[in-house]
């Protein structure tokens, strides 16, 4: 392979000595960008649900949003926004070399992630304390619109919720990584791409708020 | 894609601190105000809210967060086609149900 | 040639095949995008000859009418089968999860693909959707009986088990999204020196539109998927009628992604056709542009069609008419690849061996499947058509005559070049001969009772549809012979020692400059590319005699 890899033309081909996998900074930035549209493309067939039926239930949707709590919302929002910034500013620091600020940033970011969670969790506790979840013989006898206005509630935040939970765990790997200088000033892809997840985690609940949040 | 080194991540732009807190200030920002216009008791300024604000703050994130801004311009064009891809698939299917 | 390396006809002794190194572990670990490309095959041509089988009983099942070999229960659980593997396990993985895994880096001077690893996990999801799936025959209510569309409500409501079946078809969608993830990444970053993307051969070219269409549209039909789960074990009700949920969504959500899949299918049959054709033709494609632009057409315009599939569900007014409009403007696209392959025939020298049967198969096919989609995209004309056998008619048209014969085609024109081994010619032409009368005479029988009104997913007929029924069923077992015998022959020929050069067929591509099979590493040196891709010797004509 050495001699080939020599007189080779492709960027990507294995430095000399280095066997196995190539490293292609720029295509694995690709690949995980692909991924990211994947993602939205996904929540995004939950958007025409939620499109389609607001157009149909503009009322049941005003009146069932007035009974989410905004303020958790609110909070939950600025939560996630600055674990965005932290994440960015954890890959920031390591592509400088600081290694202990990177990781502290992203250990942040992490508990950010776990706090949105716990808002999450009571926010559901109570509202299916108060008889509102799928399936519930309180659900169907409300209007037609407030009924799907919860299932979508519970179809999106859920699904939102998992992508946060795997995120948090993506996170903690990544973690050992930088404490194991798998993750260096000189190879911080993994870290990167991350963080472009957790940036699309942001991005739908950045859409999340008015849709569910903000409709009253 | 014409990088040749395999370096190139080094090239690649670093967004410093002070931008991202910036940005980050932008967007809490942003949030409040979209809070306010939704509180404004004005069904059309709640609508300007959703339409203008969210994906100004969606942007904001894509462009600094992500590091878009600084990404080749296929990848700039490839984010669009995602997006235009989601808005067709909205659009088209409101053909019909705003119509029943 | 687009390269200055001599032909390859001999394996140098230090260069073995990348089938030399053994074991099942060396398979089943394996990150060659080759081997991959050969796993894929072992399986899709068992689950297409599984489906195969269900269609047979299907068929015999409409021998007489009323109760021939199985109840009225079973039939839908078949019809339901057929479809799902058909197409999930055959159809939509298709050219890309064989050829393209095999030729794709080689077609683009690569070593690999971008994401080796990547790629044996999209195999693995494969397998496990497939056995997902699978359990769905013995567990819960048993096989699903919906048809392989899944409608609200009877998806949700119905005791069979929807549920492991969807939830299968859930994880081979990430197989096709990995995939086409993989293949976008491969060609923006690992094309040759020199192959600029108008230098890139078409069958590369239609896998690259075909991942785009990949990667956009496979995850709404996860959503929508995971949606009836969720319906079914949480009652989430998002399509309940009692909670004001519209069925009509889920089928705008199932053909959002539906419709997308079956360009899915068809590019890159439509890709390998246009290598097939230029090789066997001696000379260079008509219109390379024009058929770059046209796959990506077709992927850009294929995605706004959808609701052509709902025109009589009860959509708006302006609903069917646009789609209707739409509908009608993707035939373009389509119609103009078939005017290139027709016209590169034109002062060819043209050999028909047994991959240009098939691809000269395709062309007849595909356009007759094209041309009745017309006719079902007139709306007044669907009133008559929907759910009956014409419709049946036209996608078996499309996704056996067309995507299935450019499978065939591309495992007939890449065979030696993957095993090094060669098939049996004459045997060859006698199963496309089987093939492609039984074909016609099963598929046009059913436009024909289609436009008598027989419905589809029907287990009993009434009188008048008889003879047309045993017609119909008499031309499958006569396709069904021809399938047999071209499996036989292409297995059989596995064993035929024969020595396989680099290039029997005289093609200009880059696969036809490695040996057969190729090495691991694909290339010795990785080529310099500064030539079009399709760059045959012109044919040159006689001078006219001069007075």
């Amino acid at each position: 392979m050495t001699s080939a890899a020599a007189e080779s033309t492709s960027e990507t081909q294995p430095a000399e000595g280095h066997a196995g996998p190539h490293r292609d900074y720029i295509g694995a930035k690709l690949g995980m960008w692909i991924f990211v549209f994947t993602e939205l493309i996904l929540f995004g067939g939950l958007f025409v649900a939620y499109g389609m039926y607001r157009a149909m239930f503009p009322q049941d949707f005003h009146h069932a949003s007035g009974e989410l709590n905004v303020t958790l919302g609110v909070i939950n929002t600025l939560v996630l926004l600055t674990s965005s910034l932290t994440i960015a500013m954890s890959i920031t620091a390591i592509r400088l070399g600081k290694k202990v600020q990177a990781m502290a940033l992203l250990s942040t970011t992490a508990v950010f992630g776990c706090v949105f969670l716990v808002n999450k969790f009571f926010e559901w506790k109570a509202k299916i304390h108060h008889g509102i979840f799928p399936g519930s013989p309180l659900l169907a006898q409300r209007h037609h619109g407030e009924a799907l206005f919860f299932s979508l509630y519970y179809g999106m935040t859920g699904l939102h919720g998992l992508h946060v939970t795997v995120g948090v765990i993506l996170m903690v790997i990544m973690l050992v990584f930088l404490a194991r200088n798998k993750i260096r000033q000189d190879d911080f892809i993994k870290l990167e791409n991350t963080g472009l997840y957790w940036h699309l985690v942001d991005v739908i609940w950045i859409f999340l708020l008015p849709l569910f949040y903000l409709a009253a | 894609m014409t990088s040749t080194t395999a370096h190139d991540a080094e090239q690649v732009h670093i967004v410093g601190y002070g931008t991202l807190i910036k940005v980050w200030g932008i967007l809490v920002a942003l949030t409040g105000a979209l809070v306010a216009l939704s509180a404004s008791h004005s069904p059309n300024l709640a609508l300007l809210g959703l339409l203008v604000i969210t994906p100004t703050k969606a942007s904001l994130v894509f462009f600094y967060f992500m590091h878009l801004k600084y990404e080749s311009t296929a990848l700039k064009y490839m984010v669009v086609a995602a997006i235009t891809v989601l808005v067709i698939f909205v659009g088209l299917t409101f053909a019909d149900y705003l119509y029943r | 040639m687009s390269t200055a390396v001599a032909p390859a006809a001999v394996r140098p002794a230090e260069e073995p095949s990348f089938y030399a190194h053994k074991g099942i572990a060396s398979w089943l670990l394996t990150t060659d995008h080759k081997r991959i490309g050969i796993l894929y095959l072992c399986a899709m041509i068992t689950f297409f000859l599984v489906a195969m089988t269900i269609g047979f009983f299907m068929r015999l099942e409409h021998m007489t009418m009323g109760p021939t070999v199985m109840k009225p229960t079973t039939y839908n659980a078949l019809f339901t089968l057929h479809g799902v593997i058909m197409i999930f396990l055959f159809v939509i993985p298709g050219l890309p999860a064989v050829f393209g895994n095999f030729f794709l880096p080689i077609m683009i001077g690569a070593p690999d693909v971008a994401f080796p690893r990547l790629n044996l996990m999209s195999w693995y999801l494969f397998m496990s959707g497939a056995c997902i799936a699978l359990t769905s025959l013995f567990t819960g209510g048993g096989p699903p009986d919906t048809g392989w569309s899944f409608y609200v409500p009877y998806s949700v409501t119905t005791g069979t088990n929807v549920t492991m079946a969807v939830f299968g078809a859930f994880v081979l969608g990430f197989s096709s999204i990995l995939t086409g993830l993989n293949f976008i990444t491969t060609m923006h970053r690992m094309r040759a020196k020199g192959m600029n993307w108008m230098r890139m051969p078409l069958f590369p070219w239609a896998l690259y539109a075909t991942a785009w269409v990949q990667v956009l549209a496979t995850p709404i039909l996860g959503i929508t998927l995971l949606l009836v789960i969720l319906e079914r074990v949480f009652h989430l009700g998002i399509f309940n009628p009692a909670l004001g949920g519209d069925p009509i969504l889920y089928q705008h959500l199932f053909w959002i992604y539906s419709h997308p899949a079956v360009y899915i299918m068809i590019i890159p049959a439509m890709g390998a056709i246009s290598e097939i054709i230029p090789t066997f033709a001696h000379r260079t494609i008509f219109g390379y542009k024009a058929i770059v632009m046209s796959s990506m057409g077709i992927a850009g315009v294929g995605s706004l069609v959808w609701a052509h599939h709902m025109f009589t569900s009860g959509m708006s007014q302006v609903a069917i008419i646009t789609f209707s409009l739409l509908t009608f403007l993707v035939a373009i696209p389509s119609a103009i690849k078939i005017f290139n392959w027709v016209t590169t025939l034109h002062h060819g020298s043209i050999e028909l061996r047994a991959p240009m049967l098939f691809a000269l198969g395709f062309i007849f096919l595909f356009s007759i499947g094209g041309l009745t989609g017309l006719f079902q995209g007139a709306l007044a004309v669907n009133v008559h058509l929907h759910d009956t056998y014409f419709i049946v008619g036209h996608f078996h048209y499309v996704m056996f005559g067309g995507t299935g014969f450019a499978f065939f085609a591309a495992l007939h024109y890449w065979y030696p070049k993957m095993f090094g081994r060669m098939y049996n010619e004459r045997t060859a032409v006698v199963a496309f001969v089987h093939m492609f009368v039984g074909f016609n005479l099963f598929y046009f029988t059913f436009l024909v009772l289609g436009l008598m009104g027989m419905p589809r997913r029907y287990y009993d007929h009434l009188p008048h549809f008889h003879v047309g029924h045993l017609i119909a069923t008499v031309g499958s077992w006569i396709l069904i012979a021809g399938l047999l015998i071209m499996v036989y022959n292409l297995v059989r020929g596995l064993f035929r020692k024969v020595e396989v050069p680099g290039n029997p067929w005289g093609g200009v591509t880059l696969e036809w400059t490695v040996p057969s099979p190729p090495p691991v590493e694909n290339f010795h040196t990785l080529p310099v590319i500064t030539e079009d891709p399709y760059h045959f010797n012109p044919v040159q004509p006689v001078a006219k005699e001069t007075p």
